[in-house]
């Protein structure tokens, strides 16, 4: 029986591939793929015209808007701090530097909605950074930007954790090489040790974003959730699914996938050709 | 640390380290670079940090006391506790089922399989919790023949560990994939070999090798299971002393404004948060080797 070899995979004298993937593929379609393909269903049974009303109607673009633009905006400050503190992690020495290098993964480990009352706490106008702000007439917690703020805390890590392995690799001779050719060390960071650097970058960009733009718990704190100003898509989905719309809930939560999916395969394409242009990094 | 000087002197630093430095920037770049860096931290990371015990102990120790000790908070602290010591466990089976057949076996399909597995990051918590309650909610798929057979998934226990373990799917298997691919099959082929049985050879020869990046996925599965808030939301109903998990009682009191009892909540977790952490940290600095086979991919 067991001489014929099966096609699909390459023989193994290892015991368990049957049994390995049958669990993996029973738990993946129960847990995951099923649930999912009941939500596209929900979706297309609502029927093309209602689709298009809960697509286009002000309230759901504008959730949406926010949450994508909101997403790339607290993914690009991510991708430019993230990308100085990565580098300040790998290249300096000063003190509490292992302290700080093992926080930065504190919003991994911090439940959403404790970083979200905390973050809610310090921002509001009487709170310790908010206040510091109120005499400015800039106002943070329960506005738009309150939103960033607790998106940027989500997305933190990302950019840093891919960026330091690339940047600890980095030889030490190709910046050598250039200080000794007589260019500038701005032109040597620029031009011989960031390139390398991008793809990791992009990596993590889109990772803060793809984090970032389904965020749920630290923001609805922060937002306010004004309708039309400060209401995300999540929160939206939620307003939708309490009022028993579970067909207005599972049109936008599939637009949220649908849009966010296409967006990262768009990265991974022009990181691809990054990838191919600077080498495998 | 009184000594306020950056020391960037060549001698102070491991050799690894100084020998980077030879075209280092300026002085003046690096202190720079460094502020922006703790301002930047601070602003985001510490503060919140700081203010969770901050606030939490701002009516005194008895008001502490009393927010954690009053029984729906313990109703929460327990039903939290028992979620993960359901979701934990089954998402370790499924990760090392997982972890096997991609690591050990070439067959086709082996990516897309991979990319599944990772699906749950990319999907927003809310949508992690919807999804159940479109199957087993009142109006679901199969909301009218659970209502006849009287078994309650949504606003219930099952619910609330379904939404727990798709968003904690992918932690185990992730860990352990890279590992054991980095480590090869030689080793169980050998003791297959000489006549181990496959359980013995899966318990004594992998198992082991890969003990330390099972241990460091479980720490990051648990700490999502225990701290997730969207997905459960959406599933849990909020029935306080029943369907309420620890950071659905942080939102409910914080919403009633009883500001300092949900900040005592929270910082159980915080706490549990930097447990996860320092565990994590000493796990990177002793078994760097094993775990940097995995952080590489």
């Amino acid at each position: 029986m067991s001489t014929t070899v099966s096609r699909w995979r390459e023989p193994s004298i290892l015991p368990g591939f049957g049994l390995a993937l049958g669990i993996t593929l029973t738990a993946l379609s129960l847990i995951v793929l099923i649930p999912l393909a009941a939500l596209f269903l929900k979706a297309a049974s609502a029927g093309p015209a209602d689709i298009w009303a809960v697509a286009t109607s002000p309230r759901t673009l504008a959730a949406l808007r926010l949450s994508f633009l909101g997403a790339l905006f607290a993914a690009a400050v991510n991708a430019v701090f993230g990308l100085i503190l990565a580098w300040v992690l790998v290249r300096y020495e000063f003190p509490g530097r292992r302290l700080i290098d093992a926080a930065v993964d504190l919003p991994f480990a911090l439940p959403t909605a404790v970083a979200g009352i905390a973050l809610a706490a310090i921002y509001a106008p009487n709170g310790w950074v908010g206040g510091l702000l109120a005499p400015y007439d800039i106002k943070v917690a329960y506005t738009p930007l309150g939103v960033m703020v607790a998106l940027i805390f989500i997305g933190l890590p990302f950019v840093v954790r891919t960026v330091q392995p690339v940047l600890e690799e980095l030889p030490a001779d190709i910046e050598e090489a250039a200080a000794l050719l007589g260019a500038s060390r701005w032109r040597t960071v620029f031009q011989v040790l960031l390139p390398p650097v991008l793809p990791a970058l992009m990596t993590g960009f889109v990772l803060a974003f793809a984090r970032a733009v389904g965020e749920y718990g630290s923001v609805i704190f922060i937002a306010g959730n004004v309708p039309m100003v400060s209401e995300i898509a999540p929160l939206l989905i939620v307003i939708r699914l309490e009022q028993f719309d579970y067909a207005g809930a599972a049109v936008v939560a599939t637009l949220m996938l649908l849009l966010s999916f296409a967006l990262i395969l768009l990265v991974n394409l022009v990181q691809a050709r990054a990838r191919r242009r600077f080498g495998n990094v | 640390m009184s000594d306020a000087s950056l020391p960037l002197q060549a001698e102070d630093l491991e050799p690894a380290r100084a020998a980077r430095h030879v075209s280092g920037e300026s002085r003046l770049v690096q202190w720079s670079l460094v502020a922006i860096s703790l301002a930047f931290l601070c602003l985001f990371l510490f503060l919140p940090l700081i203010t969770v015990f901050v606030e939490a102990s701002a009516r005194g120790w008895q008001a502490y006391r009393e927010a954690i000790l009053e029984p729906d908070a313990l109703a929460a602290i327990r039903l939290t506790l028992l979620v993960a010591a359901i979701a934990v466990p089954i998402n370790i089976v499924i990760g090392i089922a997982a972890a096997w057949a991609i690591a050990k076996f070439e067959f086709r399909g082996k990516s897309l399989l991979t990319s599944f597995i990772d699906l749950p990051f990319s999907v927003s918590p809310v949508i992690s919790g919807l999804v159940f309650v479109l199957l087993f909610g009142a109006q679901g798929y199969f909301g009218l023949w659970l209502k006849a057979h009287d078994i309650q998934i949504v606003f219930a226990l099952p619910g609330i560990v379904l939404a727990t373990i798709f968003v904690t799917f992918p932690f185990v298997a992730r860990e352990l994939i890279p590992h054991m691919q980095s480590l090869g099959s030689a080793e169980e082929e050998t003791a297959l070999t000489l006549g181990a049985s496959p359980w013995r050879t899966f318990l004594t020869v992998t198992l082991p090798n890969v003990k330390w990046s099972l241990f460091y996925g479980v720490l990051l599965c648990n700490a999502r299971a225990m701290g997730e808030f969207g997905a459960v939301a959406v599933v849990s109903g909020k029935i306080r002393g029943l369907t309420n998990t620890m950071p659905l009682h942080v939102e409910i009191l914080y919403n009633e404004y009883m500001g300092a009892a949900a900040f005592a909540v929270a910082s159980l977790l915080a706490g549990l948060a930097l447990v996860t952490l320092a565990l994590k940290t000493l796990l990177e600095w002793h078994f760097a080797d094993a775990i940097a086979a995995s952080r590489r991919h």
